[in-house]
């Protein structure tokens, strides 16, 4: 059976992120404007290989809550789906679990029945390794070739779906989608792309979106609505006092992307290089001329989180100008003192651990790569990171190293001076510190492949 | 045009700023104002891959510049020295990285 085209299918981006914010009165504005399904992701790896890693979101729970229970309400008054990526920030199976019982929680409050799809996406050592071995994992720039013990390294592996997953899970009768790891797009594109809309229009549109009010002229004013059919696309801000422009629409495609112009999904690669903005009046802009190229194998991209090592960290506040003055000579006498003792008295080699001493205030955002000459600050607040294989030696560094962070002089000074430890202890054990070691995507057999759909009426 | 050589890019863009995209890479986009500005920044020697790997401590071969005349946009993207967050990143998301290209003499 096909289902007629729409002429247009509306999307409502309530936010950029699930937790970061909305209002029932923007989420009402959209619904008015004719919304056809109410989408928005609900993490990333911007935040760091932290949350992966640990499979921990960065979102809090009350901040989460609030915004589905606008979204849920909403939808389920209009009849229409809503559409989640990225649970959980990093989108792991226990990510998609997490925002599924917030779900069920905000349903049950509210009395609202709405039959939840879960897509999961984390994928197995098993299966990676699997794919790797019949040459099916390709790396991305600028990775290299994957080396299996990598895959092993991994405490997370997540699959960034596409757009067919959810799809699919909506045909299955889905009123509300919990999806794992998704491109930011395919959450948004998803409905557009059901109901027959072009591929060009529709992943542009998603891409602007993508970090809600972002492509407008006052990011903070919420979330948009956007309208794709068989020509283009247009984009309005819900807030009416807010307002596209040509160039905040078209600036978007800038924002968080290496290359401008092009961007891959797993069913192919968007093509924005012909795209023409045009002002529809003072607030909506048209976007037309935007292509997708189809690709001849589905691929899913791979993002995988390690341990790189545990960390203890101090932070010691130096106000004395004469220290601040030399802080440059000051501090390499301590690194060099420091790393003297650590390998000593300690007994660690070198590369059984690292110590950095960042001046916050002096050079600790930009390192080496500071180019400004130096000017002496007025206060410095020196971070000393220990990074080591387990817990206990990175906490033992700072420990060993706590008595000089407190008095280490400059080599003319006859007293010992003291800094200022901002509480006690001194140290502070982070725990482990994780890394991304994945930038690779593996062929799939077809486009639901390696996305598992379960359905559930909560 | 000034032939003050103390001039960075940052004092001709109406905005330069940086930010990670994705765990890998970092990057750049500097705003200008009007077609004068942007003129000026697009011209010969000003923003190169050499330039930009100076700057950055890359290889110049990585690094990546596109031209966006229409919206008077220069977006440039490096891979990042260390991934995102990891022990020894100073900026897990890239967001202050921007002042070494801001910095810049317009003129080399």
């Amino acid at each position: 059976m096909t289902e007629p085209v729409p002429a247009a299918v509306r999307v409502l981006v309530p936010t950029g992120m699930i937790g970061a914010g909305t209002t029932a009165e923007l989420v009402q504005a959209g619904i008015d404007l004719g919304a056809d399904v109410i989408a928005c992701d609900g993490g990333s790896t911007d935040s760091g290989p932290y949350y992966l890693g640990a499979s921990t979101p960065k979102t809090t729970e009350r901040a989460v809550a609030s915004d589905l229970r606008i979204m849920l309400k909403a939808a389920a008054a209009a009849g229409i789906p809503v559409i989640v990526g990225s649970c959980g920030t990093s989108g792991t199976d226990s990510g998609v679990d997490w925002l599924a019982g917030i779900a069920h929680q905000v349903m049950a409050d509210e009395g609202i029945s709405l039959k939840v799809a879960r897509i999961y996406s984390e994928q197995s050592k098993a299966v990676v390794l699997e794919r790797l071995g019949a040459g099916r994992v390709h790396p991305l720039a600028p990775a290299g070739p994957l080396d299996p013990a990598t895959v092993d390294r991994c405490e997370h592996i997540v699959g960034l779906l596409g757009h067919q997953p959810i799809v699919e899970a909506l045909r299955q009768g889905a009123d509300v989608v919990l999806a794992g790891r998704t491109t930011d797009t395919a959450v948004l594109a998803a409905v557009p792309l059901m109901r027959g809309m072009p591929a060009g229009p529709s992943w542009h549109a998603a891409k602007t979106t993508e970090c809600g009010g972002q492509c407008t002229a006052s990011p903070r004013s919420g979330g948009v609505l956007f309208s794709v059919d068989a020509e283009g696309f247009t984009v309005e801000p819900l807030d009416p006092t807010n307002a596209c422009t040509p160039t905040t629409v078209a600036a978007h495609m800038l924002y968080e992307n290496a290359d401008p112009f092009r961007m891959r999904e797993p069913s192919g690669t968007l093509d924005t290089s012909a795209a023409v903005y045009t002002a529809l009046d003072d607030r909506r802009v048209r976007v037309e001329g935007s292509a997708f190229e189809h690709a001849d194998v589905h691929t899913m991209k791979l993002e995988g989180s390690a341990i790189g090592g545990y960390q203890s960290i101090a932070l010691v506040g130096i106000r004395d100008p004469e220290v601040l003055a030399h802080i440059d000579e000051w501090v390499a006498g301590l690194g060099q003192f420091l790393n003297d003792g650590i390998q000593r008295i300690l007994g660690l080699q070198p590369d059984e651990y690292s110590i950095q001493l960042r001046c916050y205030g002096h050079n600790a955002v930009l390192g080496p790569l500071e180019p400004e000459a130096t000017t002496a600050p007025r206060e410095v607040g020196l971070l000393t990171i220990a990074t080591a294989a387990d817990q206990a030696t990175a906490t033992a560094i700072t420990k060993y190293a706590n008595p000089y962070l407190l008095h280490f002089p400059l080599p003319h000074m006859r007293d010992l001076p003291s800094f200022a430890f901002a509480g006690s202890p001194a140290e502070t054990p982070r725990g482990a510190v994780y890394e991304f070691v994945l930038q690779h995507a593996v062929e799939l057999d077809h486009p639901l492949d390696l996305a598992r759909i379960e359905m559930s009426a909560l | 045009m000034s032939t003050d050589l103390s001039r960075t890019i940052g004092d001709v863009a109406e905005l330069v700023r940086s930010k990670n995209a994705g765990p890998f890479w970092q990057t750049f986009d500097i705003f200008c104002d009007d077609d004068r500005a942007y003129a000026e920044l697009s011209g010969d020697g000003v923003i190169t891959a050499e330039r930009i790997g100076a700057a950055y401590h890359v290889d110049p071969a990585t690094v990546a510049v596109f031209w966006l005349p229409d919206i008077r946009v220069i977006k440039v993207s490096v891979p990042r020295p260390v991934s995102s967050g990891s022990a020894l990143d100073r900026d897990v998301h890239a967001g202050q990285q921007h002042v070494p290209l801001m910095l810049l003499p317009v003129v080399p």
